[in-house]
């Protein structure tokens, strides 16, 4: 498995061929929504929500092997984009990997003026909310 | 006989600018619209040369800057046609003159049992003050059903008058959908059992001409800067002798007559509800976009609307995947729609790549959006300042939008 920092680098060339051209960026984040697991449809609830984003997303998290699994859904293809590139970069890892990752893409690909102010804070819940269950995980392990 | 629009474009700066390389289109004008170049100068002029706190001061600049002042409010008598300048209260907007009616009138006239009617069309602002005041005061709000085309079914509303109707508030023309409301049958049936009846004229009076006298409202509450005009500041009108049974809004200098520890007495209308310094730049400026409005006439701006919309629903209903909200005979130029499959913030979201600046969601009209059945739209809303061929840039984006996800 590559390391977050090379799967970042990936991320980071693939949207440099995107260039400037806002039209293909979105469209290619919306397709990026389409690899992500399909989601129990008993997890859509309430409790799974990531509050702070203007639309819904859903995240759920159980640990295989030390190794933290999420699960994610959201009811626009932009947002499923977006989460799919952070579960690309820390899903199925150990929760102090997660917790410990600088996600530079984030700057790297511009993301703020490709999504915009007020789903860059959507965007910022939802990295809270994949750390905050890493560090529970931990918490956990070391009780 | 067509207006000059390129004309009509020049005097708006901030239309001539790229957005993501491309020019920008800007169709979110039932949110907010741009303001013309007279009305910026206007504020600049008035920060440069006549700034000044009005009503008390004995020196000449604060006579200037009232007289700017007063003169804001003989024009906006004009403009709707009501019967003498006092009738006409500045505030920050749509909003609080809707409060304002509710934390008057409402605290006052209305007691527990009695009824306050509105309808599914409401903006969240005239949904709200009203479920406070029937809450405080155990009063019921009611409210009146629409069509699947959006439009209110005025035989229930009928249904719902009844001398327990102390108030009507309802929107004249709908943010979300665009549907005219009958208003002139809604205030005289209103009237008829002794209730008041509140216009929410936020989207209306940039586009219809509004005559309160012959409409007979007892209040119309709209927002100067979907006039043309700067933000923060709206105008609440107001019949005189309903304004007089009223109680003052909130308390400080300006609205007083006199004040003494034991007891103060208030000030006449219009200033016993202006209590404290007002928006003095932005009231002075404003009436450079009622100028420009009345330069180019509601019935010209009116009729480029209607040709814009007219012309919209033509080119997207022939695009497959195109599902229009809202379909009411009687609309200003607001086009709320879907698109097959697709959330309406990924449509913004793509609309936004091609420079093009809509609205996305519930437009604060979630009960509304409810009785769809649907999240939200996608909002086109057309200006004086638009014309066919950014109509036909949004008709291409939507086609190649809906094509993609067709695939």
């Amino acid at each position: 498995m590559s390391s977050i920092q090379e799967i970042q680098d990936e991320i980071v060339s693939e949207f440099e061929i995107l260039g400037d051209d806002k039209e293909s960026t979105i469209y290619y984040i919306m397709e990026l929504g389409g690899s992500l697991e399909d989601f129990p449809e008993s997890e859509r609830i309430e409790e799974n929500t990531i509050k702070g984003c203007q639309s819904k997303v859903w995240l759920i998290a159980d640990k295989e092997d030390s190794k933290v699994h999420f699960q994610a859904d959201s009811n626009t293809d932009i947002t499923k984009g977006l989460i799919s590139l952070l579960l690309r970069v820390l899903n199925n890892r150990r929760p102090e990997e997660i917790i410990n990752a600088k996600l530079d893409f984030v700057e790297r690909i511009g993301m703020g003026s490709i999504i915009g102010s007020q789903r860059s804070n959507g965007f910022a819940s939802m990295i809270k909310q994949i750390k905050l269950y890493a560090l529970a995980f931990q918490t956990k392990q070391n009780a | 006989m067509g207006l000059d629009i390129e004309k009509i474009r020049g005097l708006f700066p901030v239309l001539h600018q790229e957005v993501h390389g491309k020019p920008l289109v800007y169709f979110d004008n039932a949110a907010t619209t741009q303001k013309p170049q007279a009305v910026l100068d206007a504020l600049t002029n008035y920060y440069e040369k006549d700034n000044s706190n009005i009503h008390r001061g004995a020196h000449a600049l604060a006579d200037r800057a009232t007289r700017y002042f007063e003169e804001t409010r003989e024009a906006i008598q004009q403009f709707i046609n009501a019967r003498e300048a006092a009738e006409v209260i500045f505030t920050k907007g749509t909003t609080e003159g809707i409060n304002l009616v509710a934390s008057t009138y409402g605290r006052k006239f209305v007691e527990k049992g009695d009824e306050i009617i509105i309808s599914t069309l409401e903006h969240h602002s005239n949904i709200v003050p009203w479920q406070m005041l029937c809450e405080e005061k155990g009063a019921i709000l009611k409210i009146i059903p629409i069509n699947e085309a959006g439009e209110i079914l005025f035989e229930e509303f009928e249904k719902l008058l009844s001398p327990k109707t102390k108030l009507v508030s309802i929107v004249h023309a709908s943010n979300a959908l665009g549907t005219i409301n009958p208003v002139k049958q809604v205030i005289d049936a209103a009237h008829a059992v002794g209730a008041k009846i509140l216009l929410d004229g936020a989207q209306s009076s940039s586009h219809l001409q509004i005559d309160v006298q012959a409409l007979d409202c007892d209040f119309f509450a709209f927002s100067a800067h979907k006039l043309y005009g700067p933000t923060g500041l709206g105008c609440l009108y107001g019949k005189r002798e309903v304004f007089e049974t009223m109680p003052p809004y909130q308390g400080g200098g300006e609205m007083i007559k006199e004040v003494t520890f034991e007891k103060t007495t208030y000030n006449e209308i219009p200033f016993k509800f202006e209590a404290g310094t007002p928006n003095i730049g932005d009231v002075i400026a404003f009436k450079a976009a009622i100028d420009f409005i009345n330069e180019i006439g509601k019935n010209a701006i009116k009729a480029h609307e209607d040709e814009l919309l007219t012309y919209a629903n033509e080119q997207l209903t022939q695009i497959k995947g195109f599902i229009p909200v809202g379909t009411a005979k009687d609309k200003v130029s607001v086009l709320s729609f879907n698109i097959n499959a697709m959330h309406p913030y990924d449509v913004g979201m793509m609309l936004d790549a091609n420079g093009i600046a809509v609205r996305t969601g519930h437009h604060c009209t979630q009960p509304l959006m409810k009785r769809f059945g649907l999240e939200g739209t996608v909002r086109a809303s057309f200006a004086v300042y638009n014309s066919k061929s950014e109509i036909d840039k949004l008709a291409e984006s939507v086609s190649r939008i809906a094509r993609i996800k067709n695939k």
